[in-house]
């Protein structure tokens, strides 16, 4: 249903029926503003294919997602919508962790994408029957943050970076590639996004969460082929790695003494790794807990 | 380049996001003098004398934002705004990432000067290692006691909850984050009634970025009037500075404010390219009007870039050289807002979807110099007249594009026409009538 939803929004080629009436229509505007002359023929107006929705309007609007006829969803049954011991013990996690439990939305959302791979309808009923909240409300905040898929996606979320500092230095370029090596893998996502913030690494992606950058062309194969068998984006140039380049990052404060803060080194390796293992923090990846930071950290990997 | 070093002093440390290597460094110190040895007020006082100013965007006073908190006995809220979304910044990402604690014992900080009892940050959800490592530094935290019921027994209690947003850019406006936090579609709210007030859960919320918070504790170690000596008199202190686009060193600097442009443009990240020159640049984001290469010896503060017809917003420098035509960077950033548009409000709606027609039609040699005209006036329409600034954010620098290179787009139009002849015989897939009515507008 969720699925259908965005699929319809792309406008469909007019079909003639359709072609037609859209030459009415604009036939109707043109004679209105046109002097026609007493005894010659009324001006044939030109032939304009309009781009229609599948609905025949040229705004997007209802579209047959929208059933009229049917009752809205109620909150789902608990009898009738069995959900995931995993998934229900996590949103609950999070259902108490706030004054109010609305505030769960997202992280229930997020949690129920992983287990199913996208928000699918029965992810979004099973998160709506342990939150008790309506399947509709749900799916109205599914559909407004772009993390949260309503359309089946491939397991690997990569997110490109196409805003301006990135695409200064050749995002565009990297995102046309990778689509192009990936094109033919369901299994991967390979996203335009906006700004990541990460333009001090441009251009650069986002796989799996994990921040890799700058990626030059060359790179995309070994990337993409990194990407399929899920090891971790090249190891050499994941952001965490990545030192100040504020001169000052050496220095100690002009404050008051601060006899640790003059104990940083210039030359610091790897602020201890966040032991994050490789994996997706939203995407549908692997059915399982998160990413969790208890996890076994990560196996070492080599430095720049 | 003898400005000092706050923040960033010995980022790299390794180990640094750990709570024992923050602490060697006389971590949380300041928390635990704040909570044990002061009361809220003096605290506040440090921070109002500081003098200083968000680091988000708008700029507005700190201690006086947490002034406004009501003194009232219902629950009071803090909330870290850390959905840094706006193109061309990146400076918070580095705090979170290398030293999480600076930023708690800040929020602890701030929600002992504001009376809050539950704090919560907010972080974009494509932050996903910087979250995990808060997640842990939170851990550590609450078993070092610095966290959760009376705080090292000073009877001050505070909750901090890591939430983690979905990728929406609206969610960084503040009303909008706090929508979202509540669990609904981030749209931004009317104000009044202002946070302050009426914020998360209908109590009074303070909101602020991560480099306001993190500095609080910088500024009670130095205390407030030693903190506002450095930088202008009326932009006090240091500022994270993200420069990025068409320049050799990309990266943050931490700079004194008033330090002219050039310095951080040149100095510290390189410049353009060999060969390269400075067409515009961004001084504050992109959601910041454009500035010349004329412009570079402005002093980088507050007051010097409002001055100067822009703002220092984020502090995000985006410079571009003069290799890249005005018109894609214009587009590239009409489609951002675009997309980024929540449609709450009609002239940020609407006013988006126009400009990136207007500009196609630039780029495809379909417009004539009225064109111009129409999409700057679209601008001055948007501006002032939604909720939140999102579409002033567009309006403002596709504005000052413009109006400063407007022989270069006048010339793009020109070019793209005459490489597609045709293009002015074949009306555009726009209803003529709504351009007529537009014209005359």
């Amino acid at each position: 249903m969720i699925g259908r939803k965005k699929r319809n929004r792309a406008p469909d080629a007019p079909d003639q029926a359709e072609a037609a009436a859209g030459a009415d229509a604009v036939g109707g505007t043109t004679a209105a503003i046109t002097v026609q002359r007493r005894g010659q023929p009324a001006p044939v107006a030109p032939q304009r294919e309009v781009t229609r929705f599948g609905h025949g309007s040229r705004v997007p609007g209802w579209d047959d997602a929208v059933d009229l006829d049917r009752d809205p969803a109620q909150i789902p049954d608990p009898a009738t919508t069995p959900v995931p011991a995993p998934l229900r013990t996590e949103i609950e996690a999070h259902m108490a962790k706030y004054p109010d439990f609305h505030s769960a939305t997202i992280p229930a959302l997020a949690a129920a994408q992983r287990h199913h791979g996208w928000c699918s309808p029965e992810a979004i009923w099973q998160a709506a029957c342990v939150m008790r909240l309506t399947p509709g409300y749900l799916i109205s905040v599914a559909s407004f943050y772009d993390m949260l898929e309503t359309r089946p996606v491939g397991r690997h979320a990569v997110y490109v970076c196409t805003n301006i500092s990135c695409s200064l230095c050749g995002a565009d370029e990297l995102y046309d590639r990778l689509k192009q090596e990936t094109a033919a893998d369901p299994d991967v996502n390979v996203r335009g996004f906006e700004c990541l913030g990460a333009c001090d690494i441009a251009p650069m992606a986002s796989v799996d969460g994990v921040y890799v950058g700058p990626i030059t062309l060359d790179e995309v194969p070994k990337l993409v082929e990194q990407i399929r068998e899920g090891l971790p984006p090249l190891p050499g140039k994941q952001l965490r790695l990545r030192k100040s380049t504020d001169p000052g990052a050496a220095r100690t404060t002009t404050g008051t003494a601060d006899p640790g803060i003059a104990r940083a080194t210039a030359g610091a390796a790897d602020p201890v790794s966040p032991t994050r293992t490789h994996g997706t923090p939203m995407g549908g990846g692997p059915v399982g807990p998160p990413a969790a930071i208890e996890q076994p950290p990560a196996p070492p990997e080599e430095d720049e | 380049m003898t400005s000092p070093t706050i923040l960033f002093a010995g980022i790299d440390e390794p180990g640094l996001n750990t709570i024992d290597v923050y602490r060697s460094r006389g971590g949380y110190e300041m928390a635990r003098r704040a909570l044990t040895e002061m009361t809220p007020e003096a605290v506040l006082d440090e921070l109002l004398a500081s003098g200083l100013r968000g680091r988000g965007g708008a700029g507005f006073p700190s201690g006086k934002k947490i002034s406004f908190i009501p003194k009232a006995n219902v629950d009071k809220y803090l909330v870290c705004n850390a959905d840094e979304s706006e193109p061309g910044t990146f400076k918070d990402r580095e705090l979170m990432q290398k030293c999480p604690h600076m930023l708690i014992e800040g929020i602890i900080i701030g929600a002992y000067a504001a009376g809050a009892s539950r704090s919560f940050i907010y972080i974009r959800g494509e932050y996903a290692e910087q979250a995990d490592i808060i997640d842990a530094a939170l851990l550590e935290a609450e078993q070092a006691g610095l966290l959760g019921e009376n705080i090292l027994g000073s009877g001050f209690s505070l909750s901090l909850v890591l939430h983690r947003g979905a990728g929406a850019y609206i969610c960084g406006e503040e009303t909008g984050l706090l929508d979202s936090l509540e669990g609904k579609r981030g749209n931004p709210r009317l104000k009044p009634p202002f946070p302050a007030n009426q914020g998360l859960y209908q109590g009074p919320t303070v909101i602020n970025n991560v480099e306001t918070l993190a500095t609080m504790p910088h500024i009670l170690r130095m205390g407030g009037e030693e903190y506002a000596k450095i930088g202008t008199e009326s932009s006090a202190g240091t500022k994270l500075v993200s420069v990025s686009g068409n320049v050799q060193r990309p990266g943050n600097y931490e700079i004194e404010l008033g330090v002219p442009s050039r310095e951080i443009i040149y100095d510290l990240a390189g410049g353009p390219p060999d060969g390269r020159e400075v067409k515009f640049w961004f001084p504050g984001g992109s959601s910041s009007p454009v500035l010349t290469k004329d412009d570079l010896d402005i002093p980088y503060d507050f007051d010097s870039l409002a001055k100067a017809k822009s703002m220092l917003g984020s502090g995000a420098i985006i410079v571009v050289d003069d290799s890249v035509p005005v018109v894609s960077v214009a587009l590239k950033l009409a489609k951002f807002y675009k997309h980024e548009s929540c449609g709450k409000c009609t002239p940020c709606r609407e006013g988006t979807r126009w400009t990136v027609s207007m500009l196609e039609r630039v780029d495809q040699g379909l417009a004539t110099p009225m064109d111009l005209d129409i999409m700057a006036s679209v601008q001055e329409q948007i501006i002032g007249n939604c909720l939140c600034v999102l579409g002033d954010a567009m309006a403002m620098p596709i504005g000052s594009m413009v109006a400063k290179f407007r022989e270069e787009f006048e010339a793009h139009i020109e070019a793209a026409r005459a490489r597609n002849p045709f293009a002015g015989d074949d009306p555009p897939d726009v209803d003529p009538v709504l351009i007529q009515g537009a014209a005359g507008a």
